[in-house]
């Protein structure tokens, strides 16, 4: 019954803000809006007592991945007209995109009704979600996750390579030239007579 | 007592509401409880730190506010709570309100996970080691959003500074931890303590050598510079470097909107120092095993390193000049990152041993 209330009260909160991402005018606020889906996402998943994924989506996408997306949307010099003109244009396929995830989505949910997907189990006391995860993760699924990392990794190299360039007129310094550096290689000491008195 | 709460409620209430409202309740109690000592010692750190850091420098410090200048965090308090809080021309109003707030929240919330004594804890969670990276993680977001809606470059351009700087020393911190939570097959911050009381030298009655810290030694480091880096205190503190960009993202901000940015710094500095000594220094866990020590309540000896570990902040702020931002960068993608990775393989070829000390 209070479970229900929470998750009703996070349930709406959810949908107000995935629409202001959608509808707020500044894109700023719109991220900030997805920020807060996200969250309160995450804090759906913890009624569901999937407490590892709640909080790595807190920690992946609102601690990392959404700062840096706040990042690049705050330095961007965005014309809101120009952005408003396409609209009714992509419509359409928008609508159709957003169509067939909705069947998608009831077709996941209705799946326990139609006998198709199972219905979870009890939990034993003690239950730890995150090495459960774990276990499945570095056995059952071993080679999938290596195989979803190997993709990761390559992408990182590759983004990398892709903005890698040398700049002919930028300068750098080397620390361990720096610290390499002694008095003797600076300063050249000169002895001179003193002045003689007249 | 609680029980006969329970019950009172379940009475007035019935069985479906009456244990969800006692929950509520009390919770809320407890959180009091914990916040407000917090809050105290909070504005107490800031005293501390003008009195440690005048002595290092051979100066009193505060000394004029009541007795040995001990009502000076209270005189600050009312000073700034009284400032007008003005707002830029053409700031966005509600988020350069909601910034400190987002800044505070999270370093205050992290205290939710953190046991004080194996029995007073909050939520005894199994991923308490995941939900504090998480609420730190969010952290930055203040800062962000602090920058932005002050519409001015000087905050904006310390924003942005603050928020590369907290995200990669984030990544060095998340790992460092991942080598605590590899030697202690838990993510549950109680069972990491209980695990720093076992081994030979706890065995012994030397506990203080049984702890993580000395054989994660490097990672103590890295954990502890980046937990300088992350609350971006001194050396580090190119976020709000006076000389080059006034105060960075909280230079619009006045009165008690500029207090919590304040506080909010102290905040993550108490967090970091107990998340140290939880991890690396036995949290409430004695020094040694005799019956002075073992008298002493165990939520002592963890407040007691929690305050020694403050100081270290402190005492290196008032040691060290500030870091350039390029040698900042340098330090956390190109030598914490790739020495916490090493340190994982390191660690974890040794846990294969027949020498592994976490059994």
């Amino acid at each position: 019954m209070f479970e229900a209330a929470v998750f009703y009260a996070f349930g709406a909160i959810l949908i107000a803000s995935a629409l202001a991402v959608i509808t707020a005018r500044n894109p700023v606020h719109a991220a900030l809006f997805l920020v807060l889906s996200f969250f309160t996402a995450s804090a759906i998943w913890l009624l569901l007592r999937a407490e590892f994924l709640a909080i790595a989506l807190v920690l992946v996408y609102v601690g990392a991945v959404m700062v840096l997306f706040l990042f690049v949307v705050m330095m961007l010099d965005i014309n809101l007209e120009r952005l408003r003109e396409g609209f009714w244009q992509y419509l359409p396929l928008g609508a159709l995109v957003g169509i067939l995830m909705a069947f998608e989505m009831g077709a996941v949910l209705y799946g326990r009704w139609f006998g198709l997907v199972a219905p979870p189990r009890a939990m034993v006391p003690g239950y730890s979600n995150t090495k459960e995860l774990g276990r499945l993760i570095y056995t059952d699924y071993v080679l999938a996750f290596e195989i979803a990392a190997v993709v990761l990794l390559v992408a990182i190299v590759a983004a990398i390579s892709l903005t890698l360039r040398r700049r002919k007129d930028s300068r750098s310094q080397d620390p361990s030239q720096q610290v390499k550096a002694r008095r003797e290689d600076r300063v050249r000491l000169v002895a001179m007579p003193s002045e003689k008195d007249a | 007592m609680l029980e006969a709460l329970l019950a009172y409620s379940e009475m007035k209430l019935g069985p479906t509401w009456g244990p969800a409202v006692y929950e509520l309740v009390t919770s809320l109690v407890f959180i009091a409880c914990i916040v407000a000592p917090l809050f105290l010692s909070m504005a107490y750190l800031t005293l501390w730190e003008r009195k440690l850091i005048g002595w290092i420098q051979i100066r009193i410090g505060p000394n004029r506010v009541g007795p040995m200048g001990l009502l000076q965090p209270i005189a600050d308090g009312i000073k700034l709570l009284f400032k007008e809080v003005i707002f830029p021309a053409n700031a966005s109003r509600t988020l350069f309100v909601l910034a400190p707030i987002l800044t505070l929240m999270p370093a205050v919330a992290a205290w939710a996970v953190i046991p004080f004594s194996p029995e007073l804890v909050l939520a005894d969670i199994n991923a308490g080691l995941l939900y504090i990276m998480a609420l730190t993680s969010m952290g930055v977001y203040g800062v962000i959003i602090a920058g932005w809606a002050s519409n001015s470059k000087y905050a904006f351009l310390g924003a942005m500074r603050s928020a590369a700087q907290m995200v990669s020393y984030e990544l060095a911190m998340g790992f460092a931890l991942v080598v605590v939570l590899m030697v202690s097959g838990s993510l549950n911050l109680s069972d990491i303590v209980e695990q720093q009381g076992k081994g030979r030298f706890a065995a012994m009655g030397l506990s203080f050598l049984s702890w993580n810290w000395l054989p994660l030694l490097p990672m103590l480091l890295v954990y502890f510079i980046s937990g300088i880096a992350e609350t971006n205190r001194a050396p580090f503190d190119v976020v709000e470097g006076e000389s080059e960009i006034v105060a960075g993202h909280m230079v619009e901000y006045s009165g008690m909107a500029f207090a919590l940015f304040f506080l909010a710094e102290y905040m993550n500095m108490l967090v970091i120092s107990a998340l140290t000594v939880i991890m690396f220094f036995g949290g409430w866990l004695p020094l040694w095993d005799s019956v002075l020590t073992n008298w002493i309540p165990s939520i002592f000896w963890l407040l007691g390193k929690i305050f020694v570990v403050v100081s270290m902040f402190l005492w290196i702020r008032a040691t060290l000049p500030r870091y350039r931002y390029d040698q900042i960068m340098r330090l956390g993608w190109k030598v914490f990152i790739p020495l916490t990775l090493v340190w994982i393989v390191v660690i974890g070829a040794w846990m294969q041993t027949p020498w592994s000390l976490w059994r």
